[in-house]
């Protein structure tokens, strides 16, 4: 029996219609609001390509079941910040030129951008076991590490 | 390209400001001579002797390039706007490149063998030439002023005292002129014109670094990947593939779908797939459907086992590429002989996502949103496949995720294509993650030997090298024939395996010299998730993963330093050139490997190794450390110094020498294809593990050597080839153990570690 599910994207108040209560809030986000930016790469929590912040925190949208975010807030890149109003780490993936197909590259920021708040001043070894899990097929990760060591300098 | 957020209306507008449906406009403004060419105000056919075809003038004097390539975020497209606004004397901003939509450009093969500039960029070079040549021509007519006389400065002519716009002059109109094409299709296609090109000592925009034009919507979440791709009406669906290799579908049972919204089955054959209107609907039913398989016929060897096999295996085919003096009578004469075997695994593209695609079958026409990396191939393919002419279905590349050769994106293409020739509605195919790591096809797996002769004083008098492995070519690198697809050889059409492998490519002037390949029977012909193509730089890492640890292996035969080795052996001038220059960089110490022991638990190593492809040369230094209670190598600085001629974007040209370094990485200590007697076992991140974050280098430096004089070759895999060996030789440098297995997993450097104490 279908329920209706109530909670927020990057600040507007959205509602989806669950037919499953285990449908993961990936394909809330993709499939019933159109959302582009969390990607599907694995589905198991291994990649975090579909990373997105629920009540700030980083979680891995794929596994979480849409059921979860009753009433909470979600924000997704867009809601990290615009070309008008960047985040810092935008900012600064841009100016590294990071991303090559750029399919994973929502949950390395999402990812670090919950971290940063979290511990701004973080050395590059914690900013590494930070984002262990996360996958690059393209190898971009020494750029991955310029950019966040730059978006740390901007937020200081 | 592909960027819109509204991709079919973005699409029509671009075909309107392309001119495709301009079709009365009147010529004023073009010269008598121009005028002469002009057949209709139409479009010319989509044809490589069609100067139209290449580019367009469009109203507001903006330059439009159409590449039969794509860019997969290695910055071509830029390179190729910067060779089309080179030649045409307009600013660099004005160029857009339109790329991979078989409706707007000439199939120039994909991406391909690292060609996109090599040849790639070559017929648009020619017709931006001849595009200026005829432009000029035209405002010299319209001015009244010679020729000789005029100047271009971005897309104004101007002499005389007078000017005109390239806008003027044609915008939005086609130009109806015939070039000469050389009648290729593919990587090599290109055009002859009469205009005489620029000289690169007059280059002003190839050279410079410009930034790549997808990153900003690629960081702000604003960019379409084919996983956006949507059309009304349009079905989720997701193939089901057998859990038992080479099995097929017996009895399928849908009882459970009729709980999960419109969740149905569709299938053909041995092709078994459902389809729903939403995409979690048609995930849960493929996990839910029951279907039994026919029994397994265990057609995998046991894993460990593998290279035996491939050992004993029958040679099918085989090359001599390189044959040079008498190699077996200087064995005879050898003071010491020198042998060594390596072994490389099968690998997994494991694309960053798994693939997809979108096709809309019609009775009389289709189209194919793909991700494939050769988009007009797959629309052969597909034409193929559902049964329509080639020229009625259109293939539009849309950024995959990721793709680094025959990865899933032919088959997701293929199969959603398939489905929706069947249902008869739009249909959108994406995998679940085992489909683009268990399914794709894989880099083969093979042994490789070497041996050299020395004479008494040390110096190699003969060496051969044999590679022996499953072709490279079991499929095709493209999806242009369905038998090439899983989908095609599930439906049962008649197999067309190719055998082909590959040499090391270096200039090493050994006296008496042989190369040679051989390759094996797969292990299961039809329907296998270890059918084996294209991973970038086919077989490039495999092959120089021994080769270049053997020359090091020679070099410490004979005490010598592994560098001043390879200086004393190599004949061509720019492969000397680029070892010094990476060791120059990398401040490299001239003495023999392995280096002094030292106590402790990190060992520190410095290893070096070099190669060429296709006209490019690499040569790279990798400093790693070795943990000797866990086994872990750490690559913890990568020097490359890489020479591919002329270089168009040292900016771009770095970020894929980097990628490269780190992919190169990931396959050389990490990567293999884990299966057992009937399935790959290596379905998710978990059972294929890559490099992650915590094992990347801390730095990369690159030493870029410009050849201006020399035409470009390629970037895109040259260094990846020279990664494995420089890490095992850097290996061996710390530990003074030879690993000749990848990859160089932890438990195999403890274990090698525990025989050498022992």
């Amino acid at each position: 029996m279908a329920t209706i599910v109530k909670f927020t994207v990057d600040g507007k108040a959205r509602s989806v219609k669950v037919d499953d209560p285990a449908m993961p809030l990936l394909y809330a986000l993709r499939d019933d609001l159109k959302m582009k930016a969390p990607h599907f790469g694995c589905g198991v929590a291994q990649c975090g390509a579909c990373t997105v912040h629920v009540d700030g925190e980083a979680v891995r949208s794929c596994v979480l079941p849409v059921t979860a975010v009753k009433g909470k807030q979600v924000t997704t890149i867009h809601g990290l910040g615009t070309p008008q109003q960047p985040h810092p780490l935008q900012t600064a993936f841009v100016e590294e030129q990071v991303p090559q197909c750029g399919y994973c590259v929502n949950g390395w920021m999402m990812t670090a951008a919950a971290f940063l708040k979290k511990k701004p001043k973080a050395s590059d070894g914690e900013i590494r076991e930070a984002l262990a899990g996360l996958k690059c097929r393209c190898g971009t990760h020494v750029s991955i590490m310029r950019a966040i060591k730059r978006a740390q300098k901007q937020m200081a | 390209m592909n960027a819109p957020t509204e991709f079919s209306h973005n699409r029509r507008d671009f075909l309107k400001a392309s001119g495709a449906l301009v079709v009365s406009v009147a010529m004023a403004g073009l010269s008598a001579d121009a005028l002469a060419q002009t057949g209709s105000a139409g479009k010319p056919p989509l044809v490589p002797g069609e100067l139209d075809s290449w580019v367009a003038v469009l109203k507001d004097g903006s330059i439009a390039a159409y590449f039969g390539k794509i860019d997969m975020g290695h910055c071509l497209d830029v390179a190729i706007a910067q060779i089309v606004a080179e030649e045409l004397d307009v600013a660099f901003e004005r160029v857009t490149v339109y790329m991979g939509d078989t409706a707007t450009s000439c199939n120039q093969g994909g991406a391909s063998g690292s060609f996109g500039i090599s040849a790639g960029a070559k017929p648009l070079r020619h017709a931006a030439a001849e595009a200026r040549r005829i432009l000029v021509a035209a405002a010299s007519t319209h001015l009244g002023v010679p020729v000789g006389q005029l100047a271009v400065a971005d897309g104004v002519v101007s002499g005389g005292g007078k000017r005109i716009s390239y806008g003027e002059l044609i915008g939005g109109k086609y130009f109806n002129a015939k070039v000469e094409w050389n009648r290729k299709v593919g990587n090599f296609m290109d055009i002859k014109v009469q205009a005489k090109l620029k000289s690169p000592a007059d280059y002003k925009v190839v050279g410079k670094p410009f930034r790549r034009r997808d990153v900003v919507n690629k960081v702000f979440g604003t960019m379409d990947w084919i996983t956006e791709i949507s059309v009304p009406g349009m079905v989720h669906a997701r193939v089901i593939r057998p859990v038992i290799a080479g099995s097929v579908p017996l009895k399928v049972d849908d009882a459970a779908l009729r709980s999960i919204g419109d969740a149905r089955v569709v299938r053909a054959s041995n092709f078994l797939a459902v389809v729903a209107s939403k995409e979690w609907d048609a995930v849960r039913a493929a996990q839910a459907l029951k279907v039994e398989w026919s029994a397994a016929t265990n057609p995998f060897p046991v894993m460990e086992k593998l290279h035996d096999h491939i050992r004993a295996a029958k040679v099918e085919k085989s090359e001599q590429r390189v044959k040079i003096g008498d190699v077996e009578g200087a064995f005879r004469t050898a003071a010491r002989i020198i042998e060594a075997e390596y072994e490389w695994p099968f690998q997994s593209h494991a694309s960053m996502g798994p693939a997809c695609a979108v096709a809309d079958v019609k009775k009389d026409s289709a189209t194919i949103w793909t991700g494939s990396q050769k988009p007009h191939y797959t629309r052969d393919g597909v034409a193929e496949l559902i049964g329509l002419p080639a020229e009625q279905v259109r293939g539009i590349w849309v950024m995959g995720p990721g793709s680094y050769g025959r990865n899933d994106g032919g088959d997701a293409a293929l199969d959603a294509a398939f489905l929706s020739k069947l249902t008869g509605l739009p249909v959108r195919v994406q995998g679940m993650r085992a489909d683009g790591t268990a399914w794709d096809p894989k880099g083969p797996a093979s042994v490789h030997r070497a041996r050299a002769a020395l004479d008494a004083s040390g110096k190699v008098i003969a060496y051969e090298y044999i590679s022996k492995g499953f072709s490279r070519v079991n499929i095709a690198t493209n999806e242009a024939d369905p038998s090439d697809s899983l989908v095609g050889q599930e439906l049962g059409m008649p197999l067309k395996p190719v055998m082909g492998y590959g040499t090391p490519e270096e200039s090493y002037g050994f006296a008496n010299k042989r190369l040679a390949w051989e390759t094996i029977a797969p292990l299961l012909a039809r329907s296998s998730p270890l059918r084996t193509s294209h991973l970038r730089d086919p077989v490039g890492p495999d092959i120089h993963f021994g080769s270049e640890q053997f020359i090091d292996e020679l070099a410490a035969a004979v005490g010598e330093d592994p560098v001043a080795f390879r200086l004393r052996y190599v004949t061509a001038p720019r492969d000397a050139a680029v070892i010094r220059a990476a060791a120059a960089k990398a401040g490299w110490q001239s003495r023999p490997s392995p280096g002094p022991r030292h106590a402790g638990d990190i060992l520190a190593g410095r290893g070096i190794a070099y190669a060429q492809r296709n006209g490019t040369v690499v040569a790279t230094v990798a400093e790693v450390e070795v943990d000797r209670r866990t086994g872990r190598i750490w690559a913890k600085k990568v020097t490359v110094a890489h020479d591919c001629g002329i270089i168009v974007n040292p900016e771009g040209l770095r970020y894929a020498i980097e990628g490269n370094v780190v992919h190169g990485l990931s396959r050389t200590l990490m990567e293999e294809v884990r299966f057992d007697r009937n399935s790959v076992t290596s379905v998710d991140w978990a059972s294929y593990p890559i490099l992650e974050i915590q094992d990347a280098p801390e730095s990369i430096e690159v030493a870029l050597i410009n050849h201006p004089e020399i035409a470009p070759s390629g970037a895109g895999e040259p260094t990846i080839r020279t990664i494995p060996a420089a890490v095992a030789n850097a290996f061996f440098d710390a530990t003074g153990i030879r690993l000749r297995r990848a990859p160089m997993t932890p438990a195999r450097v403890l274990a090698a570690i525990a025989a050498a104490s022992a």
